[in-house]
């Protein structure tokens, strides 16, 4: 499959039990993205960008796009349980991980359970913590087009908004949504979206250079909860977008580039 | 053949503008509940329980209760309430709870306490139904979709392990956790109060009824899919080699019975107005795409004949903006709702009867913008001309009910296996 210039392979793998679908492109050092409440999205103008200089490995957690669900899978930690033998199985540690949303929630599970496993984290407006200030919005009382939209701060002037939420979903991505959303209801039901206990286990992620980053303009995960991200993991490093939503990665694409490489090289 | 009397029991407040087809625009979940008014309130919940003695007095063998949560189209958030009141104030008819929402109960075996307790404070007049619950449900009381069929199945299975095996004993399951069980009160029924399952939409539910052998109620469809539906159910019996009939089977729909054919056609349109269920069809009110499709609730395949028609009639293919569009006069043409005297409602319920075959009925009225007037003079008419012809027609139309022949082995009861036992006092004491 070729997206722009780079070329993209998409495979299964095997991986802790589970047939593990896996899309993998570029050169450089691994770089493991774990994408959001809606599956992957598709390769787009930032995964292009940072191809250039790393190996990206973008799973489709098990329950969303092809993985098959794994029933006894019944919050985050048991899925971080999981993928931790799924990286020891496909020999990827230590690897850079960089994670969104629902999947930054996910890679701090998994980071703060196996720090040496990861040699740099990246968290992209993860949920996970609660907010101290404003409300996680509730994924489940809206449509998929509705949650994808409120996630732009301006999805007008977002070049990829409508590649990513189109304006006549397919029967194919209609689907698609309606199984990310039940597995990502499956993980974070309740409590919605975090864990009590995260901000006091992301204290190990000290042994992890940490950079959040997000936009001041974020009516999924309220910012406030980046700043707790900040102050619970000891050294991390906060970097907050104007004018930008949920979606940094889409609405400060160039931008999100540059930081994301910078720290991941330095 | 066993009759019924329902009503959803809506919170009727003219002056809110909200509902029907009175005014304001709204959408499932989003009515506040500031505008509630306290006196209103207190009279409408009396109002329907003293409806209820009258059914009862009236000749209706059961006294159906529903219970919905966060919405004015339904009081009965707690229903257990109000059927522990009816348990204490009627003393003849079944009290039919059609049903607790049993994937709510973070601890089933309270319900197991609660429904005990009505059942023996009615002297085993309950029956015990269970409903899997809308998105409207899973949202109110923050319980997982994903996990609602398997949490109404496990503490189904709690529940008549509760209820049967003297106790204590240890429960370890997977939503359900319970180091000591052994609730002090036990059912007045034995083994256990009859479980019926009403429904509309999930196939799965509708086949494991047919593996409890279990009576199944058809809630307000048309009539064609319903049968459908409940071929499965006998289908399923087949194959699991006992025979299904009317006792396995039931059916609620709108009936309501006037003085005259005027007065009928003026009442019967009070279903689709007023503060009404604004989700019923012919109402106005908007439905919540997303609760109708909470992630997990139901399987996204495995759906009855009935559903396009339930999700219509709840406004899941609703025309633009999910306003409803399924007029009152359609509901009459299809016999989904039967408004006049007793000699044109006779007709047509028979009709029903004839094509769908239940056991069980009940006349779901005294609903949307209707009065207490407009209940107390169908409830009268019901009773002096219409249960009267129903059970005859019943009888010649061999429909036995869920109390005459058992559903689970297709054979009548010998001796009368649920004796009622006239409570001490009464509502007129």
């Amino acid at each position: 499959m070729t997206t722009g210039t780079q070329a993209w392979t998409e495979q299964t793998v095997e991986a802790a039990g589970v047939q593990l679908q896996m899309v993998t492109g570029g050169s450089g050092a691994p770089l493991l993205i774990l994408h959001d409440e809606f599956g992957h999205h598709g390769q787009l103008r930032y995964h292009e960008a940072l191809a250039r200089d790393f190996s990206l490995y973008i799973p489709s957690h098990p329950g969303f796009g092809a993985t098959e669900r794994q029933e006894w899978v019944m919050n985050m930690r048991d899925l971080a349980g999981w993928y931790l033998e799924a990286l020891d199985d496909l020999d990827l540690g230590p690897v850079n991980l960089m994670g969104f949303s629902l999947g930054g929630w996910l890679a701090a599970e998994m980071a703060s359970m196996s720090p040496d496993l990861f040699q740099k984290l990246v968290l992209v407006a993860p949920a996970g913590i609660r907010p101290p200030t404003g409300e996680i919005f509730d994924l489940f009382l809206v449509v998929a087009e509705e949650f994808l939209t409120v996630g732009f701060h301006d999805p007008g002037t977002a070049p990829e908004y409508r590649q990513v939420c189109p304006e006549e979903p397919s029967a194919e991505l209609a689907e698609a949504w309606a199984v990310a959303r039940e597995e990502a209801c499956r993980l974070s039901w309740r409590p919605y979206m975090h864990s009590l206990g995260l901000p006091h286990l992301v204290h190990r992620l000290k042994r992890v250079p940490t950079q959040i980053i997000w936009g001041q303009q974020d009516n999924i995960v309220p910012v406030s909860a980046g700043q707790t991200y900040h102050e619970s993991i000891p050294g991390s490093r906060l970097d907050i977008f104007d004018s930008c939503g949920h979606r940094p990665e889409l609405e400060k694409t160039d931008e999100f580039v540059a930081l994301v490489r910078e720290f991941l090289s330095s | 053949m066993f009759i019924g009397y329902f009503t959803e029991r809506p919170y009727q407040d003219p002056k809110s503008g909200y509902f029907g087809a009175t005014g304001k625009s709204i959408m499932d979940l989003n009515v506040s509940n500031e505008i509630y008014d306290a006196e209103l309130g207190a009279s409408l919940y009396n109002r329907y329980l003293d409806e209820k003695i009258y059914a009862e007095e009236m000749g209706f063998d059961g006294l159906m209760l529903n219970e919905h949560h966060s919405t004015p189209f339904c009081m009965g958030g707690a229903m257990n309430v109000e059927a522990s009141i009816l348990a204490r104030i009627t003393n003849r008819a079944k009290i039919v709870l059609l049903g607790n929402i049993l994937p709510l109960w973070d601890d089933p075996l309270w319900l197991v306490e609660q429904l005990s307790m009505i059942d023996m404070i009615s002297h085993g007049r309950l029956v015990s139904g269970w409903v899997r619950g809308t998105g409207r449900e899973s949202v109110a009381h923050n319980i997982e979709p994903h996990y609602n069929w398997e949490r109404f199945k496990e503490a189904h299975e709690l529940i008549v392990k509760a209820w049967t095996t003297p106790g204590p004993f240890r429960w370890e399951g997977k939503h359900f956790h319970f180091r000591h069980v052994n609730p002090w009160v036990r059912p007045y029924q034995k083994p256990h109060p009859p479980i019926w399952l009403p429904g509309v939409v999930s196939r799965d539910s509708l086949v494991w009824a047919a593996e409890q052998r279990i009576p199944y109620i058809m809630l307000a469809t048309e009539m064609e899919p319903t049968k459908q539906a409940f071929q499965i159910y006998h289908d399923t019996a087949a194959e699991l080699g006992y025979e299904s009939g009317p006792q396995n089977i039931g059916y609620l729909w709108k009936v309501h019975v006037d003085e005259t054919e005027e007065l009928a056609e003026e009442t019967g349109r009070k279903y689709v107005q007023g503060p009404s269920n604004p989700f019923l069809a012919g109402n106005e009110g908007t439905t919540n795409q997303a609760l109708l499709h909470l992630p997990g609730l139901t399987s996204r395949r495995r759906v009855l004949p009935t559903t396009s028609v339930a999700t219509a009639a709840r406004g899941g293919s609703a025309g633009p903006g999910g306003v409803l569009s399924r007029p009152y006069e359609q509901q009459v043409n299809d016999y989904t709702i039967i408004s006049g005297t007793p000699d044109s409602v006779i007709p047509k319920i028979r009709h029903v009867l004839e094509t769908i075959r239940p056991g069980s009925i009940f006349f779901w009225d005294g609903d949307g913008a209707m009065t207490h007037d407009d209940a107390m003079r169908s409830l009268r008419l019901m009773g002096q001309e219409v249960l009267p012809a129903v059970r005859e027609m019943a009888k010649e139309l061999d429909l036995p009910g869920p109390f005459e022949v058992d559903p689970a082995s297709g054979q009548p009861y010998e001796a009368q296996t649920y004796t009622a036992q006239p409570a001490e006092v009464t509502a007129d004491d």
